[in-house]
């Protein structure tokens, strides 16, 4: 157990105790508000570049296990928290989280003020910061920090996402052929489609429009993943040639990217919604589904074509646009995570609404 | 969609009196509810007996009815005041059965009445057994092995596929009523039986047994729209086969990952759609099994319940009050968040912090019974903690119990306690079991041993030991170094150890622990409740402490005091902690009072309590809670950051006064009646020397500080004399001695319950009235407010006897006696604010028996009776108004006649006797009001669940000095058309005195003895005073078969004459009903 400093970049300085992997790691520093779910997080290829900060002080309380994982590795470049566990208790569990993370040379530190550094984050606004166990000179972890760059206008999917493409098979009969661009996407996103009878036909984020189109899938989705929207302009350039080609679903990033390919902008919140929590109103069926979330971006709706783009779900906690819709092609999007994990189920019709859209474009 | 416009006017079912499995959480969520449909324009109509709750304040509710929750007396308010609804889902099991009968009974469709948030087919299908069953099925979910049966044949057969062990629970009832656990073949048709018996409808449900599975629950919230949200989830660390009010728990659930949970979830939000529960709150418990991860349901409530009111409190989402608004047609997206105010309900609470919750019992109370948990609830009360870690918060909880701990700590030696205790102690669940997994893990046990033999989950075992360890630490340290440094003070602070723990370690006293840590910078940090983990800014300052950097509360204070000038003056108000029996809703009732109404006048309010139950820990309640344990130490830390102009300790019980001293010394500003002066009323050479000084006579008595004293005291006041302990509450050990043999047999739990305080020996007087006066003073002035004659003889705690005011048979010259000690001793006193007093009267003589300078247990009662709020009136008193600042009725000259009788929780322990002494044993209270006293008597009885027969036979047995007057009421009884049986000796009195009786053997003498008539229900009213040891014997097994049948039974021949006149009354003049608003808008 040794000291550790959490250092932002405003300046603003976090105690703690580190485990046992020692050294610097920088990144963003956001937090999340789940109470479960933490083998979920560290595996979302979405956090890639953050730093992430549990609000519920106790972590680790039932370890980690083979089957709650979202992507092969741990993608977070820190975990901080209250308290660690010592001793967890759960029959699926293999290791405990401090394993896991020796493993993945994760740096966790705990013993920190989780809340104050959360109402900070909150007042000021999620912010670059530097967690070091060896060295704790301000100036010198100023220093350090200065040169990471910022998660504005960062390119993280190309860290995150397959070189090369695979096939994620339909559990029972295969009822319909989907591309997946996949920018760093959740492995539960598959699971989900593959129980629809969905073979999802998983592409890097390189592929070009042709090469997908000439795949002739019923329908193209696009995942989650980690950075500024605006950045993958590559991707954006594809979506943008097959709107009206194929039926497509987006999904947090690919929300992103779809509004950015219909000409519209995406603006950076202040520290986003990163939990399981968040009320969202499907203004389509006047229901409310309390919604797993986790981006750092959001569309300005605004900055869409009222004619072209309707906003389909809005956030109730800060009235921001969660969903698109498309008025005259096949295509929509969802900022947030209907495929849970971790957090409720509640928006997993969406996957539904998915198969409802393909099933309309085949007649 | 907007709220309902089609009704006007709701009718809301309170729970009644405290009993265990339904205490003060129903006044909490029905003032919520109230509150929130008047904000609505509704106009609400609400019934509840228990005087002693802020719903049946008159300004709560537009028409109030301290009435009896019976199916008679509600048709008669509905036929009254005709309302278009009626809110089941609030009041309880109580409420809801009530509703429920209403409905069966077709009152609800005569008077064309609706029922909101669930209606009959609901609640029939979240309660009945089997319909709930066959719902979980169609859901698909997994249930435990089971069958129904409503006979024993049935049983018999159903039990051999289930096996054992296995699990009775009966249909309908209260906190596991009639429910019980099963091992083997033998003992299995008795206990079968008897859940038959308690059931409303004679059905019962043999289940699989899964004790020691991990127990859960989560509180759900459904809207019209059907929007469904989770407020929180629980996990027991008691696994299960202990009942959950019984259970140490936990929240949120610590061991369960996304995934299971997400099944839970999902589970939830299936059942409370299959069941239809349409709008409100329910909760759903869940079991898992440790090893394969099986997860079946139990059980769901279709309203609000204990857990609801703890999980308002755990996560600040105010379930109560949104049932309510969901009730009238809003759904949860149009329903504002008041902690964050600009989110709406209709969202997931998520804490950062843990709360723990541990139950508080009685035992000590009813030495007969074992202090063994299993599915039927005995806890009398609770206590909440919350803390940054599991560690911190069961710690605070500990020391919050009010049990002697000061946390995770030992009471004995662990190198004396034997292994095998420990086993015991571990495997059968039991009231300090997680003070013997210390002594287990003290005795070197393995975690994994403690988690075989006790089957709490190795979590829990794991985090204890994480304390002890730590423990071990300090000691280690302390030896070594004689000190501890800051890095281990600190780290003893972050696992909860109190100052007075630590002081413990370092041989030292818990202020000097106190001044050393504030000297290196470690203080005591508070936190926000907030309902979204600090991720949007919260408004309401619900506060708990911790060790951590950053102080909200201090930033906040700052801020709030930027925009009003700092100018209010601040009053803090200490609670009263976790309910026990002597120290209940009754004060927090005074405690919420003195917060209202200090508000009113522009002071700012802060509420320190640790009771997730009650109102006062609402955080609508006062300007600022600190939910913390009511300890020194907690107390001084909210202290050094609110800094308040003046702290009341004289409204929540014994919790506060107790404290009073040290709070003074450490410079509090305590304001009311000063420590000195309770301190005279509570020091007997003191009290003695001002009785004497005031001419007013006093039973003569001793003080003894040690056994030999005592005994020698005893004899020296001559027996009977009454001993107790001072400084305690509830007349906790206090008993009427007749000789020294007896007093010997006792002696030890007297001196260990005084605790180094001296033992008081009063002579008892025999055969005397006893009297309750109580005032409020402002230093100058005194208002007697009420005058309460009790209606058993003295000797028995006035907070079991029933009373009556005003006194119906006190002459004019005792009253004016009463009334010119009342004022001596409250001027000489200094009172400021409440004082109560017992006087005992004798021929013409008024003995003093005792004074409190304080908040008594009937000041709501009295408050209520008379139509004025003493408790508010007190608490600005204290803030420097005086008597003549307020209105005073003449209370000589009320029109009502309120007589107040109170529930003993006898049926809950097998073996203990009934027979009331001078230790308090009841949990609650009715107020029965009306224009007569026979007419308010009848009503108190029906209230208290033991309803005068207004027909049938009454069984007579007296003693021999009771024998020559009980004559004239078995006259009367018998004119009334009763038929009258009587033991051999009884008969014969009666018979020579011209009363038409039947004789009837005794217990055993024949087999056709009055036993077997009450098991054939053929007794109606047993009246029976005790007399001689032989009979004591006989007449208890009367006493116990009267409990177990709900037959009245009387043991007292005051009782008997009021039970006379009650009967007399409800036959010739028959039920009416009428509003508080009512009676004191006569009255004026």
């Amino acid at each position: 157990m040794k000291e550790a400093v959490l250092y932002l970049e405003d300046g603003t300085c976090f105690r703690g105790r580190s485990l046992n992997t020692h050294g610097d790691t920088a990144g963003e520093v956001v937090f999340n508000t789940a109470l479960t779910g933490y083998q979920e997080v560290l595996t979302d290829p979405s956090y890639a570049g953050q730093i992430v900060v549990m609000t519920y002080p106790l972590i680790g309380n039932y370890g980690v296990n083979d089957d709650d994982v979202e992507s092969d590795r741990i993608h977070v470049k820190g975990f901080v928290v209250k308290e660690f566990c010592r001793t967890h208790s759960n029959y699926r569990a293999t290791k405990s989280l401090i394993q896991y993370l020796d493993e993945g040379k994760i740096i966790g530190i705990e013993g920190v003020d989780t809340r104050a550094l959360t109402r900070h984050l909150r007042i000021s606004g999620a912010m670059k910061a530097i967690i070091s166990t060896e060295d704790f000179d301000l100036k010198s972890l100023k220093a350090k920090l200065d040169k990471v760059p910022s998660m504005e206008g960062a390119d993280w999917v190309k860290e995150v996402a397959p070189k090369k493409p695979y096939v994620w098979k339909a559990s029972g009969e295969k009822k319909y052929k989907v591309v997946v661009v996949d920018c760093g996407i959740k492995r539960n996103i598959l699971r989900e489609m593959a129980v629809l009878g969905i073979e999802c036909h998983v592409v890097p984020p390189s592929m070009s429009a042709e090469d997908i189109l000439a795949m002739k899938a019923d329908g193209l989705f696009l995942s989650s993943g980690p950075g500024d929207p605006a950045a993958v302009t590559y991707v954006i350039e594809t979506v943008r040639k097959l709107i009206g080609k194929l039926p497509i679903f987006g999904i947090c990033l690919g929300n992103q990217m779809i509004g950015l390919a219909l000409g519209g902008k995406t603006y950076k919140l202040k520290f986003g919604h990163h939990g399981g929590n968040h009320p969202v109103k499907d203004l389509e069926n006047d229901r409310i589904s309390i919604t797993s979330q986790n981006h750092g971006f959001c569309v300005d709706v605004n900055s869409l074509d009222k004619n072209d783009v309707e906003a389909i779900h809005i956030n109730l906690n800060d009235k921001s646009v969660e969903g698109l819709r498309h008025r005259k092609h096949p295509l929509f999007s969802i900022q947030y995570h209907p495929e849970a994990c971790p957090g409720p189920n509640d928006a997993k019709y969406l996957f539904g609404e998915f198969i409802k859209m393909i099933d309309k474009n085949k007649k | 969609m907007p709220k309902r416009t089609d009704i006007k006017k709701i009718l809301l079912i309170g729970s009644g009196p405290i009993v265990i499995g339904q205490a003060c959480e129903f006044d909490y969520s029905g003032t919520q509810a109230c509150k929130a449909l008047r904000e609505e324009g509704y106009e609400i109509v609400l019934v509840n007996s228990n005087p002693a709750t802020i719903m049946t304040d008159p300004e709560t509710a537009d028409h109030t009815y301290v009435e009896p929750l019976s199916v008679e007396f509600l048709e008669l308010i509905i036929q009254k005041e005709r309302p278009d609804a009626i809110l089941p889902t609030l009041g309880g099991q109580t409420g809801l059965n009530l509703a429920v009968e209403l409905w069966e009974k077709g009152i609800l469709e005569k008077y064309k009445v609706e029922m909101l948030g669930a209606n009959y087919e609901v609640i029939k299908k979240a309660e009945d057994r089997k319909q709930f069953k066959q719902a979980c099925i169609r859901c698909g979910l997994d249930l435990p092995r089971s069958s129904f049966a409503y006979t024993l044949e049935e049983a018999q057969v159903a039990v051999q596929e289930i096996g054992f062990p296995c699990i009775i629970r009966s249909s309908y009832t209260l906190g596991g009523t009639g429910g019980s656990i099963v091992y083997s073949r033998e003992e299995f048709d008795v206990k079968a039986q008897r859940g038959i018996d308690s059931s409303r409808i004679q059905e019962i449900l043999i289940e699989e047994s899964i004790e020691g599975w991990k127990e859960y629950e989560l509180e759900v919230m459904r809207d019209k729209k059907d929007n469904v949200v989770i407020v929180c989830s629980i996990e027991n660390l008691d696994p299960m086969g202990v009942h959950t009010g019984d259970s140490i728990t936990v929240a949120p659930a610590q061991t369960l990952t996304d995934r299971e949970y997400q099944i839970m979830r999902d589970a939830s939000l299936k059942l409370i759609r299959e069941i239809g529960v349409e709008t409100g709150g329910s909760n759903i418990q869940f079991a898992v099994h440790p090893r394969t991860g099986r997860q079946v349901v139990i059980e769901m409530n279709p309203r609000v319940s204990r857990s609801s009111a703890l999980a308002s409190k755990a996560t600040g989402f105010p379930i109560a009050k949104f049932a309510a608004k969901l009730a009238v047609g809003y759904s949860l997206d149009e329903i504002r968040n008041d902690i964050t105010r600009e989110t709406p309900a209709s969202f997931e609470p998520t804490i950062d912090y843990c709360v723990v919750k541990i139950p508080r019992f009685t035992f000590e109370k009813f030495p007969e019974a074992k202090d063994i948990l299993g599915v039927q609830m005995k806890s009398v009360g609770e206590t909440m903690a919350i803390g940054r870690t599991f560690k911190e918060a069961l710690q605070k909880g500990l020391r919050g119990l009010e049990i002697h701990h000061i946390g995770f700590d030992n009471k004995n030696d662990y190198r004396l306690i034997d292994d095998d205790k420990i086993k015991h102690r571990l495997r059968e669940p039991n009231a300090s079991r997680i003070f013997y997994i210390k002594y287990a893990l003290q005795k070197g046990w393995s975690v994994e041993d403690i988690v075989e033999t006790s089957r709490i989950d190795i979590w829990f075992i794991a985090q204890l030991k994480q304390i002890l360890d730590f423990e071990n630490e300090l000691l280690a340290e302390i030896e070594q170094t004689k000190i501890l440094s800051t890095v281990s003070l600190r780290k003893a602070k972050e696992y909860g150890f109190s100052d007075a723990q630590i002081g413990e370690f370092l041989k030292v006293n818990e202020s000097a622990v106190r001044q050393m840590r504030k000297q290196q910078g470690i203080v005591a940090t508070f936190k926000l409740v907030d309902t979204c983990a600090a991720e949007f800014e919260a408004y309401t300052p619900y506060y708990y402490s911790t060790y951590e950097t950053e102080d909200e509360a201090v930033i906040l204070n700052e801020a709030a005091a930027k925009r009003d000038g700092g100018k209010r003056r601040k009053i803090m108000i200490l609670g009263g902690g976790p309910n026990r029996i002597g120290q209940g809703i009754e004060f927090d009732y005074c405690c919420c009072h003195a917060a209202f109404s200090l508000r009113e006048q522009g002071f700012e309010t802060i509420m320190v309590n640790s009771n997730p139950e009650t109102v006062s820990t609402d955080y609508d309640t006062s300007d600022r809670l600190y939910f913390e344990p009511l300890t020194f130490e907690d107390v001084m830390n909210i202290m050094d950051v609110e800094k308040p102009d003046g702290v009341i300790v004289q409204f929540g019980g014994q919790t506060p006064l107790n404290l009073a001293r040290r709070l003074q010394q450490a410079g509090v500003p305590i304001i009311g009646t000063s420590v000195d002066s309770i301190d005279i009323a509570e020091n007997r050479e003191r009290f003695a020397e001002l009785m004497d000084k005031l001419g007013i006579a006093q039973p003569s008595n001793a003080t003894a500080s040690s056994v030999d004293e005592t005994i020698a005291a005893a004899s020296r006041v001559g027996y009977p004399v009454l001993v107790r302990p001072s400084y305690v509450l509830g007349g906790r050990a206090m008993r009427i001695v007749y000789d020294e043999e007896t007093l010997l047999s006792f002696i030890d739990e007297i001196t260990d319950v005084s605790r180094g305080h001296p033992i008081l020996i009063d002579k008892f007087i025999e055969d005397a009235m006893e009297v309750d006066v109580d005032a409020v003073c402002d230093g100058e002035n005194v208002f007697v407010a009420g005058i309460m004659e009790h209606i058993e003889n003295a000797g028995i705690h006035s907070g079991d006897s029933a009373c009556v005011l005003p006194p119906h048979t006190l002459s004019e010259e005792i009253l004016a006696t009463i009334k010119t000690h009342t004022m001596n001793i409250a001027l000489s006193l200094k009172v400021v604010g409440l004082m109560n007093i017992q006087f005992a009267i004798k021929g013409r003589q008024v003995f003093i028996l005792e004074v409190n300078p304080r908040a008594s247990r009937t000041v709501p009662f009295v408050s209520k009776a008379i139509g004025v709020p003493l408790a508010k009136m007190a608490a600005r008193i204290m803030a420097g108004e005086k008597l003549s600042d307020f209105k005073l009725p003449d209370v000589d000259h009320l029109g009502q006649v309120a007589v107040k009788e109170s529930v003993l929780p006898f049926s809950r322990f097998s073996g203990v006797d009934i027979i009331l002494g001078p230790e308090m044993k009841s949990t609650g209270e009715v107020m029965g009001l009306a224009s007569t006293f026979g007419m308010a008597f009848a009503k108190s009885q029906v209230a208290a669940n033991q309803a005068l027969p207004r027909s049938g036979s009454v069984f007579i047995s007296v003693n021999e000095s009771d024998k020559r007057n009980i004559a004239f009421m078995a006259k009367r009884l018998h004119d009334l058309g009763f038929k009258i049986y009587a033991t051999k000796g009884t008969a014969k009195v009666l018979r020579s005195s011209g009363v038409l009786v039947s004789a009837i053997d005794k217990t055993g003498e024949s087999s056709r003895n009055i036993l077997t008539s009450i098991d054939k229900g053929e007794i109606n009213l047993i009246i029976n005073t005790p007399s001689g040891k032989k009979s004591q014997t006989d007449m208890r097994a009367i006493r116990g078969a009267a409990i177990m049948r709900n037959i009245p039974c009387i043991t007292t021949l005051q009782g008997a004459w009021a039970a006379v006149q009650g009967i007399e009354a409800s036959l010739k003049e028959g039920f009416t009903v009428e509003s508080l608003q009512s009676y004191y808008k006569r009255s004026l």
